[in-house]
This record gives structure tokens, sequence and C-alpha cells, in this order.
């Protein structure tokens, strides 16, 4: 209840914090050649920019090109940009916030200036809620909130079905047969870097599928594609080793540095692959085309091949090649699944709920949407439904 | 203590990036932590190339399990080094010539094999053993006729019906994944943030 009590104020914030203005100005008319200049704030930034806007009078002689100006504090004129005589727009960037900045537009006939345009003045601030992505902000909120409440069920120890994923249920025959055939089991994290979600999930399970080869006594090889993955790979190994009481099986060399280089990773993974012929491969994590060059040499050796990646074009390739494949979702939920922690498992059933109310808003979307052609309010209902789940 | 100073990094760290996600304001916030990562990346990789050679050289000296590859791998990773640092990787300087005429054709090579991969893969996708593998296999049939100008040629309708394919029932698929797959990152990253996922840090206790 703590954590909810944490999401709640950033409901309220979204609906508290809403307005800020940076002030829209335009000058009109000049001699007429620009018929007019605005000058706003630009939306939904951390500030230092004004967006402007002019628009050339079609029935004036062009001049051969236009400088656009913006005033100093003591008044004096510089130019910022050489503009072409045709309607346009810029955002001035770098400015000062909470400070105001005038703007004008001197027209140049054959190299001789001509009187400027109107002038037209803005103050840039920045904003302290992104308006694009309020929509998302609630809905996020919900969620989290949604999540939350399961698991508090789940810790209170309320019984949760949660579908059984046959790749999960895979893991522990997977390894198991590595340890009876005497081969490694060979754990391939993705070829992204620590700071993408699907490679920290891929981590998270690593932690258990290290347990398991610990318990069992089987080899784990994990090559890698990045320093930093590298890195967090040895600790989360040598934590679970230490956390099953095998301190001494753990192997630092077994989770090794190969390349950054895509299809240099791939060569190198398939070397192992055919060299040391594993009897379980796990490729959990992002994958772009050398999914396929992976998982069909592994095929090639026999290996039973458990897969899971969000990456929705390299899905089917895994389906083809791989005996389990985690589809999506699936990936994010190995963790709890596997550690069968009530908390945890309370947090994929909140999972569910969202995706529930998500089937339920595209359900209501598309039949408001279609109704709307002959009913008035639904295609209103449908608007709605657009508005909050559009994000900028 | 040993837990909590990482929990309370991630906990941080995670509030910004999202923080800096709705308020604009904070968006400097969120950069700098980015730039962070960076940083210690870029130390990292000196820890990549720390253990390339420990691992090679190690296997070397106790002549492990197919051992001559390892020289391999210390003499070419050596060459890039010593040539990038002491010659440039300018056009026209070894590097480069190594780069260009060594790297790029063997991982060209490596692409290659993609095409052979696809079609032993697709073999085994699209055997008609059930009803469902038999609508997939008439489907790719007709998206694979649909993109080549014999479709055209057979039937003017077969591009459109592939377009149909690809855009309705096959998007509709992929948004499914996504929609699936995004409720996953958010329950996963809630978990990280708040400290209810632990196992990354050796254990829930």
């Amino acid at each position: 209840m703590k954590r909810i009590l944490f999401v709640l104020p950033l409901l309220v914030f979204t609906g508290v914090i809403f307005a800020q203005s940076g002030g829209i100005a335009s000058g009109d008319g000049g001699d007429c050649l620009i018929q007019s200049l605005t000058a706003e704030d630009a939306p939904n930034d951390a500030g230092g920019n004004i967006d402007l806007t002019w628009v050339v009078a079609a029935d004036v002689a062009l001049p051969d090109s236009m400088i656009l100006e913006r005033s100093d504090a003591d008044g004096v004129w510089h130019p910022i940009s050489t503009i072409a005589p045709v309607n346009g727009g810029k955002t001035d960037v770098n400015l000062d916030n909470g400070q105001e900045y005038s703007y004008r537009i001197v027209p140049f006939y054959s190299g001789t200036a001509r009187s400027a345009s109107a002038e037209a003045t803005a103050v840039p601030q920045k904003q302290w809620i992104h308006k694009g992505r309020i929509g998302m902000l609630i809905l996020l909120t919900l969620i989290s909130l949604v999540i939350f409440y399961y698991i508090e069920q789940g810790k209170r120890g309320k019984d949760l079905y949660i579908r059984r994923i046959a790749g999960l249920t895979a893991v522990e025959d997977a390894v198991g047969r590595a340890t009876e055939m005497g081969r490694p089991v060979l754990y391939i994290p993705g070829i992204m870097d620590m700071d993408d979600i699907q490679t920290i999930a891929s981590m998270v399970i690593l932690g258990r599928v290290a347990m398991k080869t610990a318990e069992y006594g089987s080899p784990l090889l994990v090559p890698t594609c990045r320093s930093v993955v590298m890195s967090v790979a040895q600790e989360i190994v040598k934590e679970s080793y230490l956390k099953v009481g095998r301190p001494d099986a753990y192997q630092r060399e077994s989770i090794n540095y190969i390349t950054d280089d895509q299809f240099g990773y791939a060569a190198g993974v398939d070397g192992i692959m055919v060299r040391q012929k594993p009897a379980a491969i796990f490729m959990l994590g992002t994958f772009y085309a050398e999914s396929l060059i992976l998982a069909e040499t592994g095929r090639s050796v026999g290996a039973i091949q458990i897969a899971g990646t969000a990456m929705p074009s390299q899905i089917p390739f895994f389906i083809a090649a791989c005996d389990y494949t985690l589809i999506g979702e699936e990936l994010f939920a190995a963790s709890a699944y596997l550690s069968k922690e009530p908390k945890l498992l309370g947090s994929l059933r909140g999972q569910d709920i969202a995706k529930l109310f998500f089937m339920i808003v595209i359900v209501l979307g598309v039949l408001t949407a279609t109704v709307g052609e002959a009913w008035e309010p639904a295609t209103k209902v449908a608007d709605f439904l657009k508005t909050i789940t559009r994000v900028e | 203590m040993r837990l909590f100073i990482p929990l309370a990094i991630t906990f941080v760290a995670g509030v910004i990036m999202i923080l800096q996600f709705f308020v604009p304001a904070t968006q400097s916030m969120g950069e700098t932590l980015q730039e962070w990562y960076m940083i210690v990346a870029s130390f990292a990789i000196f820890l990549g190339a720390v253990n390339l050679l420990h691992v090679h050289s190690r296997r070397i000296r106790f002549k492990g399990r197919n051992w001559k590859y390892s020289p391999v791998t210390i003499i070419g990773f050596s060459a890039m080094i010593i040539t990038g640092i002491f010659f440039g990787i300018e056009p026209g300087k070894p590097f480069d010539f190594m780069f260009t005429q060594m790297m790029v054709p063997m991982g060209a090579t490596m692409f290659s094999l993609l095409a052979f991969f696809v079609a032993s893969a697709a073999f085994r996708a699209f055997r008609a053993s059930n009803w469902r593998a038999t609508l997939l296999l008439i489907s790719a049939f007709v998206v694979m006729l649909g993109r080549v100008p014999i479709g055209a040629m057979i039937w003017d309708r077969i591009p459109l019906i592939s377009e149909w394919i690809m855009q309705v029932p096959n998007l509709a698929g992929q948004r499914a994944v996504m929609i699936g797959a995004a409720m996953g990152m958010v329950a996963t990253s809630l978990r990280m943030i708040f400290g209810i996922e632990r196992s990354y840090l050796g254990g829930a206790d």
C-alpha cells in the first residue's frame, strides 16, 4: 500500500500542474510583405526555445532574400538566419528562460534592405508537464496501481492463477538434459546493452538459470556482445552460485566478452556452438538479423533451444528454429514465473489485468469508430479513446 | 547496506527517467544520467578488452580445448589496436584497409548466410502438417508471389492481397505482441524500481 501512496500523487500531479504559457505574440503588417510574424514559446520542452512562423503576402513583389533578426537586451538587432521569401517557420534555440526576445524580418531587394516587418515577442519557459503525454501518464498510473494491488494480494498469500508457459516449464528440463549429456548450457543475452529493458529482463532470468546450472553442476557459458553486459552477467552468475552454496563451481572465464560487432558476435557464438556442442541453448534478450543465424546453428548441433524476445520481427524465426519461444511479454514474465515468489506472481497477474483493460479499450475503440459513422455520439467516445491513448 | 545502496540507486535513477519523460523541465536530469551511463560504458570497454585477452591467453597457456584459435583472435585484436593507435584510422591507413577489406567482407559473409538459414527454416515452418501450418504456407506463398513481378502477371489482385495480409492480420498480430511486451516492460520496470525484483542483486533477502 505504501507504493500505491507513491503513485497516487503522480495522478494528482498531472491534474494540478497543467497550464503554462510562454506567450504568443505576433506582428502584423509592416510594409505588407510579411503578412504576419508569430513568436511563441516552444511547447513541451525544457525551455530555451521559441517557435517562429511567418506568412508572406501573395500579391507583392518578392524580395531576393530575407533576414530573420533578434534583438538583444540593449535593443540592438542581430541577424540569426537567412530565410527564403516564402511562408515558413523556425525554432530559435539555446535562449535564456524568462527573458523576453523580439524578432523581425528584414527583406532585401537587390542587396538593399527595406523596412522590416512588425516585431513579434515571446518569452521561453520550461514546461512542467508534457501535454501530449498526459493521457499516457494517467494510463501508466492506473496500470501501476493495478500491478501494485495484485502484488499486495500476492504478498497476503492470495492464490493467483498464472497460466502455464511451456517455454519456462522446460527450463529445468533443458538444464537437466545438459547435465545428463555432460555438455554445457549456453546462454545468449542478446546483442544490446544494459540500457535495454529486454537485456535487463534477460539478466534477471540468467540469475535463475545460473541457480539451476549450479544445482545440477552443469557448465554455463555466457558469451556477451557488450562489456557492461559481461560485467553484470559475471556478478549475477556469481551471486546465484553463492546463493545455492556452490561458489567453487563458478568460473569467471565462462562469461566472456566477444565483440560489439553484430555479425562478429554471431560468428563467435556460432563457433562456440559448433565446437562445444551445448546441450541447451537459451537465447533471451534483444535480437536482430543474427537471430536466425544463431537459432539454426543451435538446431544443427542438436541442442534444446529456448528463445525469447519482444522484437516482433524476430519472433517468427525463433518459432521456426527453436523448441520453445517466449513471445513478447513472456520474456518479462519469466523471472517471476521461475521464482514462484507470490509478490512477483502478483505483478504478473496485474500485468494480465492491464492487458485485459487495453483489449477492452481496443474493442471499444473499434466498435465506437465503426458505429460513429452512423451515430455521432459514438464518434465522441472514439475520439476520447484516441486522445487518451495518443503519445507525442 | 549491501542491498540498500543498489536499491536506492535503482529507485532514484528509475524515478528520474520516468519523470523526465513526462516533465520536460527535468529532461536535463535524464540526459545527465544517460551521459553517466555512457561514461561507465566507456570504462567497461577496457574490461571487455582485458577479458578477451585474459580468456584467450589463459587458453593458450593451459592448452585448453581448441586453443589454436586463440592466437588468431589475439593477433587480430592486437593488429587492429596497434595500427589504429600508431597510424591513425583515416582512409588509406592500415587500420582502414583491414576494416574495409577484412572486417566488412567477413561481416557481409555472415549476413549472407541468413539467406540459406531462412530457406531451411522456411522449409520446416511451411510444411503442411496441419490446417494451421497449411494456412501459414498459403499466406506465405501469396505474400511472396505478391512481391515479385510474376505475381501481378498471374493476377493483378495478388499484390493487393499480399499487401492486405501484411497490413491487416500480420500487423494486428505484431501490435498485439508489442502491446503485451509494453505491459511486461512496465511491470518489470516497476518491480526493479521499487525493489520487488531483487534476484539481480543475488537474492530476495
